[in-house]
């Protein structure tokens, strides 16, 4: 029972704890441009707002752009629950494959995209085009560096890798390889510079925003937690693999109360990380993206290789 | 053995002093006369090292660090002979070229100081008992001609001297990587000293290589010396380096090197054949010879500059050698061997007559050359014996080792004939369907007089006459010695 | 520092070799190349000091200073000095595109594992499996040879070659002897210098360093 209710809180977390994320990005990058900025809470004022406002829909918008907004919520919301944070063993693990939560991850950016074509305006369509090319690239990517970890633990399941991730006592240049390639994917998927400019007002600079530009009120409210949320997943992912020290291990208070202290901190220092390179880099040019993905599968391929090469005796 | 190694110490230290020295000589019409000085003192070293060997064997030298048998002793005495005359021969061209063409003094100076460094590096390579030093040799004799290639400064020669400069590099870094594997394994027997390294004593061991890391070290030293020797498909370099170098350099790129390169090869090859007890490694051999032999012969009738045309010649015979050392019977051996000797021979004597007739009628292109004969008798006459030489006519040199060579081929492979036999024909064809407009024919209006020593190459082409006549009886003792150990026979 | 960790450090140092000769083939400043080129010397000469205290064979130290000297430094600062006196364009040109050169640059790494598998297994020496990263590291340098349309980048590339011939035979058989070793880093120097006089060649005679320039101008 409690380890359910503790799945529970754990999700809970994640979502609620998505929009602090945000918050806190936005914060020292204002800091780092030598401004005051807004404060951490924020995103929260924001999402408040926006919850309480009108929502306009265009008069050919069909049903998928009214469900759109539910569905991306909830897939990634989903997806964000199943990544082991504060406990190795939930009852989530069943369905934690990383290759589940890639789906979930794809069946929210399939929706987005034809949300984003369906009311017909260009920038819709445009951004929808771009985003799938670009995902098209970036999801094998992906999988690739999952890949090389789930070889060493023999499993694609999260929480078995985690638990291989915890004990693991070799330098792995593997390991390396794989982190490079899923913080370069990571850039990518959430449309965070040097690939997509979040706060770009500029349309045809747009990616992601582009899709999202029809929504108002409480569906544009879900669809920025979602994307918030889908940072936050993407952060812990990369933590709870390859930094897993601190997590808990059996769920009694202290080591899940730890494993929040410790979870919070490096979350927050990759955050930090994330807007300092934000900050220092330049988006790049649309027809370099693809050679900036093909890079980051180039590392994960690699990291598959030297684990065969020099890791497993052949 | 004391008289050896001063005859060997001697022959080897000439030509390096003699390149150190005329790096700080100015004047060319010394530095030309130092060279000749210098080329006949390693002549001399050279003649007299045979001798030793002759009277006392085989042996070794300086620690074991070289080495001489009947494989390596004539081809030292044939490399000091050729660079003599080689250099007798580019006095007067040199010199010519120097007043009228754009050839600066301090570039004749390079030239002069590359040419000695080149010899050196020939007869290091040749000498040496360690593999390692066997690719530094190779490398270094590289270096010494890719400067000199360029050394009209025109654009093609320096596109001609980069292409030569990247191929040689990328084959010669494959040839080193072959070399490491075999120090790999050869690692596991000696230990990790020069004596892995050292030739006569992996051959004595060979059996205990290991067989396939044997073949793969083959593999990569057959892509990268393959290179060097201009088999095809690696070619490229080779006619562009010869059409746009200096004539002398063509001559000793034709004469000298391809032959270090093809020695390093065969040496390879006995070492695993010894080593994988299959004839695999002469098979391969064989492939890229028929290879380089067809692709030559047919490309040999679509140029149009006479240097280019007779480098082509060059790799068609050096395809024509890598198939008998392929085939590696004793008779097919003998062939190899004497086919390197008088190739070197008539080739770089075809050079300098190429040279000076390019000089008389002002250009390389076929189409300008014409009337030889009339115009400068000698040269007409070097050019049509020449060419008949190395087509194969009776009774050269090359005659009889392409003889000695098909009845090789009918002991063990009948049916190479025939390709072979096709190559052969279409390079005769195409050869004297431009030799003979060259050489006859009425003498155009821009043929220039020249001063032209032909002695060197009648002197060649009496030699390859007299080999195909009658092979002296120390020579032919060697050639036999030497085919017999590269067919893995006895070790001397 | 024990066995173990070494080899780990060995391990670690094979795929930072790995891993440079692919950055040497994604860079698109010439600069870059540069820049990756030196690392790839210290790298080496990391390693040479790593297998040295693994094997004990105490030339290894003495290679391990000569290549951070000569690698790390020596030749990087005169090809820099050629860029900076022959004012060369900073674009790196290549012959396909970056993606598909990477796919060609993993098939290769794939088939030096394929050709190095059997090997490996033969050998006793604690460094056995850097053989296929080394042999892969060899045909990487080719491939930036190949496909390079400037002379510089296309001399980075045979340099590069000999680094990785280097890390082979520091890898696969701990080094070889110290005469050979001392010849082919001469051969490597020279060779270096010759570049340099052929740079300024090309460059007196084409004024351009670009070789599709030079086949160019060459043809006519």
């Amino acid at each position: 029972m409690t380890l359910w209710a503790l799945n529970l809180a754990q999700a809970a977390l994640m979502v609620l704890a998505a929009p602090l994320l945000a918050g806190i990005i936005q914060k020292c990058k204002a800091r780092l441009q030598n401004r005051r900025g807004a404060s951490i809470l924020q995103p929260y004022r924001n999402l408040l707002k926006l919850f309480r406002k009108e929502t306009l829909l265009a008069e050919n918008a069909s049903w998928i752009f009214r469900t759109t907004p539910y569905v991306l919520f909830t897939t990634t919301a989903l997806a964000a629950s199943v990544v082991p944070v504060l406990l190795v063993d939930l009852p989530s693990a069943l369905i934690a494959d990383v290759i589940a939560m890639a789906a979930l991850l794809a069946l929210a950016r399939f929706w987005l995209a034809l949300a984003g074509m369906d009311i017909g305006t260009a920038f819709g369509g445009m951004g929808a085009s771009r985003e799938m090319t670009f995902s098209a690239m970036a999801e094998p990517a992906m999988l690739m560096s999952m890949f090389v970890m789930s070889l060493g633990a023999h499993s694609t399941n999260l929480s078995t890798m985690v638990q291989h991730a915890l004990h693991l006592d070799h330098l792995l240049p593997s390991v390396a390889f794989a982190l490079a390639a899923l913080l370069m994917v990571a850039i990518a998927e959430n449309g965070r510079i040097p690939i997509d400019n979040p706060s770009t007002h500029l349309e045809l600079t747009m990616i992601h925003e582009a899709m999202i530009l029809e929504y108002s009120g409480r569906h544009l409210a879900l669809i920025e937690w979602a994307s918030q949320i889908k940072l936050l997943l993407f952060a812990t992912l990369i933590i709870s693999l390859f930094v897993p020290w601190g997590i808990a291990e059996s769920p009694a208070i202290q080591p899940v109360l730890a494993a929040l202290v410790f979870w919070f901190g490096k979350v927050v220092l990759l955050t930090v990380a994330l807007a300092v390179l934000e900050t220092g880099l330049a988006k790049i040019r649309l027809f370099q993206v693809p050679e900036y993905l093909s890079t980051a599968f180039v590392l994960a391929f690699l990291g598959m290789l030297v684990h065969y090469i020099l890791e497993v005796g052949a | 053995m004391t008289g050896t190694m001063n005859w060997f110490v001697f022959t080897l230290l000439s030509p390096l002093i003699g390149g150190l020295l005329l790096a700080f000589i100015r004047q060319p019409a010394r530095s030309s006369a130092i060279n000749i000085g210098f080329s006949c003192a390693t002549l001399i070293g050279s003649l007299g090292l045979a001798v030793a060997v002759l009277q006392q064997g085989s042996h070794e030298a300086l620690a074991g660090f070289f080495f001489l048998d009947a494989y390596n002793v004539f081809l030292i005495s044939l490399t000091s002979f050729v660079s003599l005359t080689t250099s007798i021969f580019s006095g007067p061209y040199m010199r010519f070229e120097w007043l009228h063409r754009d050839l600066p003094e301090q570039r004749l100076r390079l030239y002069h100081a590359m040419f000695q460094l080149f010899v050196f590096g020939m007869l290091l390579g040749f000498t040496t008992n360690n593999i390692g030093v066997l690719w530094i040799a190779l490398e270094l004799a590289t270096l010494a001609t890719v400067l000199l290639v360029s050394l009209y400064r025109t654009p093609a020669s320096i596109a001609a001297a980069w292409k030569y400069f990247m191929l040689a590099g990328m084959g010669i870094a494959l040839a080193l990587l072959g070399t490491i594997l075999i120090f790999f394994t050869s690692s596991t027997i000696f230990g990790h000293s020069n004596d892995a390294l050292t030739w006569t004593l992996l051959f004595a061991h060979a059996g205990e290589l290991d067989a396939s890391v044997m073949m793969m070290a083959f593999a990569f030293l057959m892509v990268g010396y393959g290179t060097k020797i201009g088999l095809a498909p690696m070619h490229a370099w080779l006619p562009d380096a010869h059409a746009e170098g200096p004539t002398p350099v063509s001559a000793v790129l034709s004469g000298l090197l391809l032959n270090l390169a093809l020695y390093a090869l065969v040496r390879f090859k006995m070492l695993v054949d010894g080593a994988t007890g299959t004839a695999m490694a002469g098979h391969i051999m064989i492939a890229f010879g028929l290879l380089s032999l067809l692709i030559a012969a047919l490309s040999l009738h679509k140029q149009h500059d006479i240097k280019r045309m007779f480098s082509f010649s060059s790799i068609e015979h050096m395809g024509l050698m890598t198939v008998a050392f392929g085939i590696g019977t004793p008779l097919a051996n003998f062939a190899g061997l004497l086919h390197m000797t008088v190739h070197s021979l008539v080739k770089s004597g075809i050079f300098f007559t190429v040279g000076h007739a390019a000089q008389a009628m002002g250009s390389q292109n076929m189409e300008q050359i014409r009337g030889l004969i009339r115009h400068h008798p000698g040269i007409g006459w070097g050019l049509l014996i020449g060419t008949a030489a190395i087509a194969g006519f009776p009774p050269f040199g090359v005659f009889t080792s392409e003889f000695l060579l098909f009845s090789a081929i009918l002991d063990t492979y009948p049916w190479l004939i025939l390709p072979v036999l096709a190559g052969l024909l279409v390079a005769f064809a195409g050869l004297f369907r431009f030799v003979q407009p060259m050489v006859f024919g009425p003498v155009p209006a821009h043929a220039v007089a020249i001063e032209a020593n032909m002695l060197p190459v009648y002197i060649h082409f009496a030699l390859a006459l007299l080999l195909g006549l009658a092979i002296p009886g120390p020579l032919a003792n060697w050639y036999e010695q030497a085919a017999t150990l590269i067919a893995g026979g006895a070790a001397l | 520092m024990s066995d173990v960790m070494l080899q780990e450090a060995i391990s670690v140092a094979a795929s930072l070799m790995l891993l440079i000769s692919f950055a040497l083939l994604a860079q698109h400043r010439l600069l870059s190349v540069l820049h990756w080129f030196a690392a790839q010397g210290v790298v080496l000469a990391l390693t040479t000091l790593l297998v040295a205290v693994i094997s004990g064979h105490y030339e290894l130290y003495f290679s391990a200073l000569m290549t951070l000297l000569l690698k790390g430094a020596l030749l990087p600062w005169l090809i820099w000095r050629i860029i900076r006196k022959m004012h060369v364009h900073r674009e790196v040109e290549p012959l396909v595109n970056m993606p598909v050169t990477m796919l060609i640059a993993l098939a290769l790494v794939l088939i030096s594992f394929y050709v190095a598998l059997p090997i490996e297994r033969m050998s006793q020496l604690v460094t056995h499996n850097t053989l296929a990263i080394a042999i892969a590291t060899v045909f990487l340098g080719m491939l930036m040879m190949i496909t390079r349309k400037k002379a510089i980048t296309q001399v980075i590339g045979f340099l590069s070659i000999e680094n990785a011939l280097f890390f082979t035979a520091v890898g696969a058989t701990h080094g070889m002897p110290m005469i050979v070793e001392l010849g082919v880093a001469f051969d490597v120097l020279i060779a270096a210098i010759i570049f340099g006089l052929f740079f300024t060649h090309m460059r007196n005679t084409f004024d351009s360093l670009d070789l599709d320039v030079i086949q160019e101008k060459s043809k006519r």
